[in-house]
């Protein structure tokens, strides 16, 4: 049984750029970008008033959805400011991103630094918005809510909201790819195993043959490539929203 | 013998399992998830109207559930694939 579960591969390795390293993450990420940049330029072609081609009316149709999501989640104020593109762009990138697995490239979104590269990216955008709603000082006064004593819970508190946002994506989308390479190869050895049991040539060849790892991991890969995948992306988005209204929310 | 090799065998299976037991924590986010979408179907039986809702927050529920599991599935592909304590010895 020949398993191959490792982290993104190093692709080139330029030691004089400080240690630069191109991995399989950045490449694929950069062709999901390129794809997604290609397939909004298509559908925003010579846009017209009343939309008589199909890939306006999708394109419209995907952005009274982004608009439709923000707006129920955190007012119809911000269906007007930039946070909108923002939550667009950042469940197009991580749903992309994931379901790249499907054509059979390294989910960027299973290395755990690009997850938390977003996560990080959410968190100041969080940060951001309570110090424009509350002030500086107010941000500030606000760790030492409600007594002074809980200073370091509040800053443990605010810490864990990137890391929990980066592992709860990560975890999901590698702990798919792991169960799914474990589940491909315990089949491929059960089946050269039982038929291996048959006499002669014919056991000999059909031992060599996969047989019981088709169907079952295409049913798993549905759920862990596809439905998961998808679910990710919503819920990155829906926390998001949920901290950046909650951030922008002034309080009592 | 060389205690070496009997060193790293010791770290590498008491890895593997410290990578087992770690997953029992699997158990806790099971069973709240599992709890939630009982609650969020009996919600969905008394009013169907609230359909949409229920699932968008049961699935927020789950997510947020699934934390504390993923942190011990971590710690458990740390200790399987990227052991820090082999290099020790």
């Amino acid at each position: 049984m020949d398993l191959d579960i490792t982290g993104a591969r190093i692709l080139i390795s330029i030691p004089e750029f400080g240690g630069f390293m191109l991995t399989e993450t950045v490449v694929v990420t950069w062709g999901v970008m390129l794809v997604l940049i290609l397939a909004v330029r298509f559908m925003t072609k010579n846009l017209e008033v009343h939309p008589t081609k199909k890939r306006q009316i999708i394109a419209e149709y995907l952005v009274g959805a982004v608009q439709n999501l923000v707006g129920s989640n955190m007012g119809e104020k911000y269906t007007q400011t930039w946070y909108l593109p923002f939550i667009g762009a950042m469940f197009a990138l991580s749903a992309g991103c994931s379901l790249s697995s499907l054509v059979g490239c390294y989910a960027p979104t299973s290395d755990l630094s690009t997850v938390l590269s977003w996560a990080l990216l959410v968190f100041v955008l969080i940060t951001y918005t309570k110090i424009r709603t509350n002030g500086i000082l107010g941000y500030l006064k606000s760790y030492t809510d409600p007594i002074f004593i809980m200073t370091p819970f509040n800053i443990i508190g605010e810490i864990a909201t990137p890391i929990s946002m980066a592992f709860r994506h990560f975890g999901n989308i590698a702990s798919g790819s792991v169960i799914t390479a474990l589940i491909y190869g315990g089949l491929s050895a059960l089946s050269g195993l039982v038929l291996g049991l048959l006499p002669g040539a014919l056991g000999d060849t059909l031992s060599h043959i996969p047989i019981f790892a088709a169907g079952i991991p295409a049913v798993l890969s549905l759920y862990f490539d596809f439905f998961s995948s998808v679910l990710q992306a919503f819920i990155f988005c829906m926390l998001t929203m949920m901290y950046i209204a909650g951030a922008a929310d002034p309080g009592e | 013998m060389d205690t070496t090799i009997l060193a790293k065998a010791i770290v590498c299976g008491c890895s593997a399992l410290g990578a087992g037991v770690s997953m029992i924590g699997g158990l806790g986010p099971g069973i709240g998830e599992g709890y939630a979408v009982g609650k969020a179907l009996e919600s969905m039986a008394r009013q169907p109207e609230m359909k949409g809702t229920l699932t968008t927050t049961m699935f927020m529920g789950c997510a947020v559930a699934e934390t504390t599991g993923l942190y011990s599935l971590i710690i458990a592909l740390l200790l399987l694939f990227v052991n820090p304590f082999v290099g020790l010895f």
